[in-house]
Protein backbone atom coordinates (compact mmCIF):
# COMPACT_ATOMS: atom_id res chain seq x y z
CA UNK A 1 0.00 0.00 0.00
CA UNK A 2 2.73 2.43 -0.86
CA UNK A 3 2.02 3.56 -4.39
CA UNK A 4 -0.32 6.52 -4.47
CA UNK A 5 -2.72 6.14 -7.35
CA UNK A 6 -4.30 9.20 -8.86
CA UNK A 7 -8.06 9.08 -8.42
CA UNK A 8 -9.72 7.38 -11.37
CA UNK A 9 -11.31 10.05 -13.60
CA UNK A 10 -15.05 9.60 -13.38
CA UNK A 11 -17.12 9.20 -16.53
CA UNK A 12 -19.58 11.83 -17.77
CA UNK A 13 -22.35 9.37 -16.93
CA UNK A 14 -21.21 9.36 -13.30
CA UNK A 15 -21.59 13.14 -13.03
CA UNK A 16 -24.89 13.09 -14.89
CA UNK A 17 -26.25 10.52 -12.44
CA UNK A 18 -24.89 12.50 -9.50
CA UNK A 19 -26.78 15.53 -10.83
CA UNK A 20 -29.93 13.40 -11.19
CA UNK A 21 -29.66 12.50 -7.53
CA UNK A 22 -30.23 16.18 -6.77
CA UNK A 23 -33.93 15.48 -7.32
CA UNK A 24 -33.96 14.25 -3.70
CA UNK A 25 -32.57 17.53 -2.37
CA UNK A 26 -34.40 20.19 -0.39
CA UNK A 27 -34.54 22.71 -3.28
CA UNK A 28 -36.01 20.12 -5.67
CA UNK A 29 -38.67 19.11 -3.14
CA UNK A 30 -39.62 22.73 -2.46
CA UNK A 31 -39.86 23.45 -6.18
CA UNK A 32 -42.09 20.41 -6.64
CA UNK A 33 -44.37 21.70 -3.86
CA UNK A 34 -44.51 25.02 -5.74
CA UNK A 35 -45.51 23.14 -8.89
CA UNK A 36 -48.32 21.43 -6.97
CA UNK A 37 -49.51 24.96 -6.22
CA UNK A 38 -49.11 25.89 -9.90
CA UNK A 39 -51.14 22.83 -10.96
CA UNK A 40 -53.92 23.92 -8.58
CA UNK A 41 -53.79 27.45 -10.02
CA UNK A 42 -54.10 26.26 -13.64
CA UNK A 43 -56.78 23.70 -12.76
CA UNK A 44 -58.83 26.47 -11.18
CA UNK A 45 -58.28 28.55 -14.33
CA UNK A 46 -59.50 25.59 -16.43
CA UNK A 47 -56.47 25.41 -18.71
CA UNK A 48 -56.30 21.89 -20.21
CA UNK A 49 -53.75 19.66 -18.48
CA UNK A 50 -51.87 18.85 -21.73
CA UNK A 51 -51.23 22.55 -22.24
CA UNK A 52 -50.08 22.97 -18.65
CA UNK A 53 -47.61 20.08 -19.08
CA UNK A 54 -46.48 21.51 -22.43
CA UNK A 55 -45.71 24.93 -20.95
CA UNK A 56 -43.97 23.37 -17.95
CA UNK A 57 -41.48 21.73 -20.31
CA UNK A 58 -41.21 24.59 -22.79
CA UNK A 59 -41.06 27.65 -20.53
CA UNK A 60 -39.85 26.06 -17.31
CA UNK A 61 -39.39 29.27 -15.28
CA UNK A 62 -42.32 29.49 -12.87
CA UNK A 63 -42.78 33.31 -12.80
CA UNK A 64 -42.83 33.41 -16.63
CA UNK A 65 -45.50 30.69 -16.66
CA UNK A 66 -47.68 32.53 -14.16
CA UNK A 67 -47.55 35.60 -16.43
CA UNK A 68 -48.23 33.46 -19.52
CA UNK A 69 -51.29 31.89 -17.89
CA UNK A 70 -52.50 35.35 -16.86
CA UNK A 71 -52.19 36.51 -20.48
CA UNK A 72 -54.02 33.44 -21.80
CA UNK A 73 -56.86 33.96 -19.32
CA UNK A 74 -57.28 37.63 -20.17
CA UNK A 75 -57.24 36.81 -23.88
CA UNK A 76 -54.20 39.00 -24.48
CA UNK A 77 -52.84 39.31 -28.02
CA UNK A 78 -49.90 36.98 -28.59
CA UNK A 79 -47.57 39.99 -29.06
CA UNK A 80 -48.64 41.52 -25.74
CA UNK A 81 -48.14 38.16 -24.02
CA UNK A 82 -44.70 37.84 -25.63
CA UNK A 83 -43.65 41.27 -24.29
CA UNK A 84 -44.94 40.58 -20.77
CA UNK A 85 -43.23 37.19 -20.58
CA UNK A 86 -40.01 38.37 -22.16
CA UNK A 87 -39.71 41.27 -19.69
CA UNK A 88 -40.09 38.84 -16.80
CA UNK A 89 -37.41 36.61 -18.32
CA UNK A 90 -34.67 39.18 -18.93
CA UNK A 91 -33.20 38.08 -15.60
CA UNK A 92 -32.36 34.72 -17.24
CA UNK A 93 -29.57 36.42 -19.17
CA UNK A 94 -27.34 37.49 -16.22
CA UNK A 95 -28.24 34.29 -14.37
CA UNK A 96 -27.07 32.13 -17.27
CA UNK A 97 -24.11 34.44 -17.93
CA UNK A 98 -22.97 34.02 -14.30
CA UNK A 99 -23.39 30.25 -14.42
CA UNK A 100 -21.65 29.54 -17.75
CA UNK A 101 -18.09 30.52 -16.66
CA UNK A 102 -18.52 28.25 -13.62
CA UNK A 103 -19.49 25.11 -15.53
CA UNK A 104 -17.86 25.17 -18.96
CA UNK A 105 -14.36 24.07 -19.70
CA UNK A 106 -12.31 25.05 -22.71
CA UNK A 107 -13.66 22.22 -24.83
CA UNK A 108 -17.36 22.57 -24.04
CA UNK A 109 -19.16 23.25 -27.34
CA UNK A 110 -21.45 26.29 -27.42
CA UNK A 111 -24.38 24.31 -28.88
CA UNK A 112 -24.35 22.09 -25.80
CA UNK A 113 -24.47 25.13 -23.52
CA UNK A 114 -27.33 26.58 -25.58
CA UNK A 115 -29.31 23.36 -25.07
CA UNK A 116 -28.71 22.96 -21.34
CA UNK A 117 -29.35 26.66 -20.72
CA UNK A 118 -33.02 25.83 -21.24
CA UNK A 119 -33.01 24.09 -17.85
CA UNK A 120 -31.88 27.20 -15.99
CA UNK A 121 -34.53 28.70 -13.72
CA UNK A 122 -34.13 30.10 -10.23
CA UNK A 123 -34.08 26.75 -8.41
CA UNK A 124 -31.67 25.04 -10.78
CA UNK A 125 -29.48 28.15 -10.78
CA UNK A 126 -29.31 28.39 -6.99
CA UNK A 127 -28.66 24.65 -6.73
CA UNK A 128 -25.95 24.73 -9.39
CA UNK A 129 -24.17 27.77 -7.94
CA UNK A 130 -24.18 26.00 -4.56
CA UNK A 131 -23.01 22.54 -5.62
CA UNK A 132 -20.99 22.92 -8.79
CA UNK A 133 -17.79 23.72 -6.85
CA UNK A 134 -17.82 20.20 -5.42
CA UNK A 135 -17.67 18.74 -8.94
CA UNK A 136 -14.46 18.74 -11.01
CA UNK A 137 -14.67 21.10 -13.96
CA UNK A 138 -14.86 18.40 -16.63
CA UNK A 139 -17.96 16.95 -14.98
CA UNK A 140 -19.87 20.16 -14.32
CA UNK A 141 -21.87 20.40 -17.55
CA UNK A 142 -22.98 16.77 -17.18
CA UNK A 143 -23.79 17.37 -13.51
CA UNK A 144 -25.96 20.37 -14.30
CA UNK A 145 -27.63 18.61 -17.23
CA UNK A 146 -28.45 15.62 -15.01
CA UNK A 147 -30.02 17.83 -12.38
CA UNK A 148 -31.81 20.27 -14.70
CA UNK A 149 -33.29 17.71 -17.09
CA UNK A 150 -34.44 15.40 -14.28
CA UNK A 151 -36.02 18.29 -12.38
CA UNK A 152 -37.88 19.50 -15.48
CA UNK A 153 -39.14 16.06 -16.51
CA UNK A 154 -40.17 15.24 -12.94
CA UNK A 155 -42.23 18.42 -12.72
CA UNK A 156 -43.91 17.84 -16.10
CA UNK A 157 -45.04 14.43 -14.83
CA UNK A 158 -45.95 15.83 -11.40
CA UNK A 159 -48.16 18.54 -12.90
CA UNK A 160 -49.94 15.91 -15.01
CA UNK A 161 -50.48 13.65 -12.00
CA UNK A 162 -51.73 16.16 -9.46
CA UNK A 163 -53.75 18.39 -11.83
CA UNK A 164 -56.92 16.38 -11.39
CA UNK A 165 -56.44 15.81 -7.68
CA UNK A 166 -55.89 19.33 -6.42
CA UNK A 167 -58.72 21.49 -7.60
CA UNK A 168 -58.68 23.41 -4.37
CA UNK A 169 -56.56 23.42 -1.22
CA UNK A 170 -57.57 24.71 2.18
CA UNK A 171 -56.38 28.36 2.26
CA UNK A 172 -53.74 27.75 4.93
CA UNK A 173 -52.11 25.00 2.85
CA UNK A 174 -52.03 27.00 -0.38
CA UNK A 175 -50.74 30.05 1.53
CA UNK A 176 -47.88 28.05 3.04
CA UNK A 177 -47.07 26.40 -0.31
CA UNK A 178 -46.80 29.86 -1.86
CA UNK A 179 -44.58 31.19 0.94
CA UNK A 180 -42.11 28.28 0.74
CA UNK A 181 -40.61 29.69 -2.44
CA UNK A 182 -39.38 33.12 -1.20
CA UNK A 183 -38.20 31.71 2.13
CA UNK A 184 -36.31 28.92 0.43
CA UNK A 185 -34.69 31.31 -2.08
CA UNK A 186 -33.53 33.59 0.74
CA UNK A 187 -31.83 30.81 2.71
CA UNK A 188 -30.26 29.26 -0.39
CA UNK A 189 -28.77 32.46 -1.72
CA UNK A 190 -27.31 33.23 1.72
CA UNK A 191 -25.78 29.74 2.06
CA UNK A 192 -24.42 29.55 -1.49
CA UNK A 193 -22.84 33.04 -1.46
CA UNK A 194 -19.10 32.82 -1.92
CA UNK A 195 -18.49 36.51 -2.52
CA UNK A 196 -19.33 39.41 -0.23
CA UNK A 197 -21.02 41.22 -3.12
CA UNK A 198 -23.78 38.56 -3.10
CA UNK A 199 -24.93 39.60 0.40
CA UNK A 200 -24.95 43.24 -0.67
CA UNK A 201 -26.89 42.49 -3.85
CA UNK A 202 -29.40 40.40 -1.89
CA UNK A 203 -30.10 43.16 0.63
CA UNK A 204 -30.25 46.01 -1.87
CA UNK A 205 -32.27 43.92 -4.34
CA UNK A 206 -34.88 43.10 -1.66
CA UNK A 207 -35.26 46.77 -0.71
CA UNK A 208 -35.35 48.05 -4.31
CA UNK A 209 -37.68 45.20 -5.32
CA UNK A 210 -40.22 46.67 -2.92
CA UNK A 211 -39.54 50.29 -3.88
CA UNK A 212 -39.85 49.73 -7.64
CA UNK A 213 -42.91 47.49 -7.24
CA UNK A 214 -44.57 50.56 -5.74
CA UNK A 215 -43.27 53.27 -8.08
CA UNK A 216 -42.74 51.40 -11.38
CA UNK A 217 -44.62 48.08 -11.18
CA UNK A 218 -44.23 47.22 -14.87
CA UNK A 219 -40.45 47.14 -14.85
CA UNK A 220 -39.83 46.59 -11.14
CA UNK A 221 -37.77 43.39 -11.33
CA UNK A 222 -35.60 44.67 -14.13
CA UNK A 223 -34.92 48.06 -12.54
CA UNK A 224 -34.29 46.61 -9.09
CA UNK A 225 -31.91 44.05 -10.59
CA UNK A 226 -29.85 46.32 -12.78
CA UNK A 227 -29.73 49.33 -10.44
CA UNK A 228 -29.52 47.31 -7.22
CA UNK A 229 -26.91 44.94 -8.62
CA UNK A 230 -24.80 47.79 -9.97
CA UNK A 231 -24.94 49.74 -6.69
CA UNK A 232 -24.03 46.59 -4.73
CA UNK A 233 -21.12 45.80 -7.06
CA UNK A 234 -19.84 49.38 -7.07
CA UNK A 235 -20.09 49.77 -3.28
CA UNK A 236 -18.47 46.45 -2.55
CA UNK A 237 -15.66 47.11 -5.00
CA UNK A 238 -15.06 50.54 -3.46
CA UNK A 239 -14.74 48.96 -0.02
CA UNK A 240 -12.51 46.20 -1.39
CA UNK A 241 -10.14 48.74 -2.94
CA UNK A 242 -10.05 50.76 0.26
CA UNK A 243 -9.21 47.63 2.24
CA UNK A 244 -6.50 46.74 -0.24
CA UNK A 245 -5.09 50.25 -0.12
CA UNK A 246 -4.56 50.22 3.62
CA UNK B 1 -59.08 32.69 -25.56
CA UNK B 2 -60.22 29.25 -26.65
CA UNK B 3 -58.19 26.30 -25.44
CA UNK B 4 -59.08 24.10 -28.44
CA UNK B 5 -56.94 23.03 -31.34
CA UNK B 6 -53.35 23.89 -32.13
CA UNK B 7 -53.48 27.63 -31.41
CA UNK B 8 -52.83 27.43 -27.61
CA UNK B 9 -49.68 25.42 -28.31
CA UNK B 10 -48.44 27.97 -30.83
CA UNK B 11 -49.26 30.71 -28.32
CA UNK B 12 -47.30 28.94 -25.57
CA UNK B 13 -44.39 28.22 -27.92
CA UNK B 14 -44.02 31.82 -29.09
CA UNK B 15 -45.11 33.92 -26.10
CA UNK B 16 -43.73 31.42 -23.56
CA UNK B 17 -40.86 29.36 -24.86
CA UNK B 18 -39.28 31.78 -27.35
CA UNK B 19 -39.81 34.80 -25.05
CA UNK B 20 -37.87 33.00 -22.29
CA UNK B 21 -35.23 30.98 -24.12
CA UNK B 22 -34.05 34.00 -26.14
CA UNK B 23 -32.62 35.40 -22.90
CA UNK B 24 -31.09 32.09 -21.89
CA UNK B 25 -29.30 31.91 -25.25
CA UNK B 26 -28.15 35.52 -24.88
CA UNK B 27 -26.83 34.54 -21.45
CA UNK B 28 -24.80 31.67 -22.93
CA UNK B 29 -23.26 33.92 -25.58
CA UNK B 30 -22.44 36.61 -23.00
CA UNK B 31 -21.21 34.12 -20.40
CA UNK B 32 -18.91 32.48 -22.94
CA UNK B 33 -16.96 35.74 -23.22
CA UNK B 34 -16.59 36.36 -19.51
CA UNK B 35 -13.43 35.33 -17.75
CA UNK B 36 -14.15 33.54 -14.48
CA UNK B 37 -11.95 35.85 -12.44
CA UNK B 38 -12.95 39.14 -14.05
CA UNK B 39 -14.64 42.14 -12.48
CA UNK B 40 -17.36 41.89 -15.15
CA UNK B 41 -18.42 38.52 -13.74
CA UNK B 42 -18.65 40.11 -10.29
CA UNK B 43 -21.05 42.70 -11.69
CA UNK B 44 -23.09 40.07 -13.54
CA UNK B 45 -23.31 38.02 -10.33
CA UNK B 46 -24.52 41.07 -8.41
CA UNK B 47 -27.18 41.93 -11.01
CA UNK B 48 -28.41 38.31 -11.21
CA UNK B 49 -28.65 38.12 -7.42
CA UNK B 50 -30.46 41.46 -7.15
CA UNK B 51 -32.95 40.34 -9.81
CA UNK B 52 -33.76 37.18 -7.86
CA UNK B 53 -33.94 39.26 -4.66
CA UNK B 54 -36.49 41.55 -6.33
CA UNK B 55 -38.61 38.51 -7.26
CA UNK B 56 -38.42 37.39 -3.60
CA UNK B 57 -39.44 40.85 -2.36
CA UNK B 58 -42.47 40.84 -4.65
CA UNK B 59 -43.56 37.41 -3.44
CA UNK B 60 -43.34 38.61 0.17
CA UNK B 61 -44.79 42.12 -0.19
CA UNK B 62 -47.29 41.51 -3.00
CA UNK B 63 -48.31 37.83 -2.92
CA UNK B 64 -51.08 36.48 -5.13
CA UNK B 65 -53.79 34.00 -4.18
CA UNK B 66 -54.64 33.23 -0.57
CA UNK B 67 -51.90 35.38 0.93
CA UNK B 68 -53.05 38.49 -0.92
CA UNK B 69 -55.45 39.30 1.93
CA UNK B 70 -53.11 38.27 4.77
CA UNK B 71 -51.65 41.08 6.90
CA UNK B 72 -48.18 42.30 5.89
CA UNK B 73 -46.92 42.16 9.49
CA UNK B 74 -47.65 38.42 9.52
CA UNK B 75 -45.60 37.78 6.39
CA UNK B 76 -42.73 40.00 7.58
CA UNK B 77 -42.93 38.43 11.05
CA UNK B 78 -42.62 34.98 9.48
CA UNK B 79 -39.52 36.04 7.52
CA UNK B 80 -37.87 37.65 10.57
CA UNK B 81 -38.66 34.66 12.82
CA UNK B 82 -37.32 32.32 10.12
CA UNK B 83 -34.16 34.44 9.79
CA UNK B 84 -33.50 34.34 13.56
CA UNK B 85 -33.84 30.53 13.57
CA UNK B 86 -31.65 30.38 10.45
CA UNK B 87 -28.79 32.35 12.02
CA UNK B 88 -28.89 30.31 15.24
CA UNK B 89 -29.67 27.03 13.52
CA UNK B 90 -26.15 25.66 13.17
CA UNK B 91 -25.83 22.68 10.87
CA UNK B 92 -29.53 22.41 10.11
CA UNK B 93 -30.06 26.12 9.66
CA UNK B 94 -31.67 25.95 6.23
CA UNK B 95 -34.43 23.48 7.04
CA UNK B 96 -34.85 25.04 10.49
CA UNK B 97 -35.20 28.57 9.09
CA UNK B 98 -37.70 27.49 6.44
CA UNK B 99 -39.76 25.38 8.88
CA UNK B 100 -39.84 28.22 11.44
CA UNK B 101 -41.03 30.79 8.88
CA UNK B 102 -43.75 28.49 7.55
CA UNK B 103 -44.88 27.46 11.05
CA UNK B 104 -45.11 31.14 12.06
CA UNK B 105 -47.15 31.92 8.96
CA UNK B 106 -49.47 28.92 9.42
CA UNK B 107 -50.09 29.79 13.08
CA UNK B 108 -50.77 33.42 12.17
CA UNK B 109 -53.16 32.44 9.37
CA UNK B 110 -54.99 30.10 11.74
CA UNK B 111 -55.31 32.77 14.45
CA UNK B 112 -56.38 35.56 12.09
CA UNK B 113 -58.86 33.13 10.56
CA UNK B 114 -57.73 32.78 6.95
Amino acid sequence: MTAETAPEPQSQMHWFLLGMRGIFSLPAIILMLSFVGFAAFTAEAKIPVEQVMFMTGMVWALPAKVILVGSMLSGAHIAAAFIAVTLSSVRMMPMVAALIPEIRDRRTPTWLLLIISHFVAITAWVFAMEHVRTVPREGRVAFFAGFGITLTVANIILVGLVYGAVSEFPPIVSGCLFFLTPVYFLTSIWISARHRVIYWALGIGLALGYVFAVIAPEYDILLAGVIGGTVAWWGERWLRQREAGR
Amino acid sequence: MSFDGLWPYIYIAIAGWLATDLWRWAGVLAGNRIDETSEVLNWVRAVATALVAAVIAKLIFFPTGTLETSPLWLRLGAVVFGAVCFFFGGRFRQILGIAAAIAFLAAGLAITGA
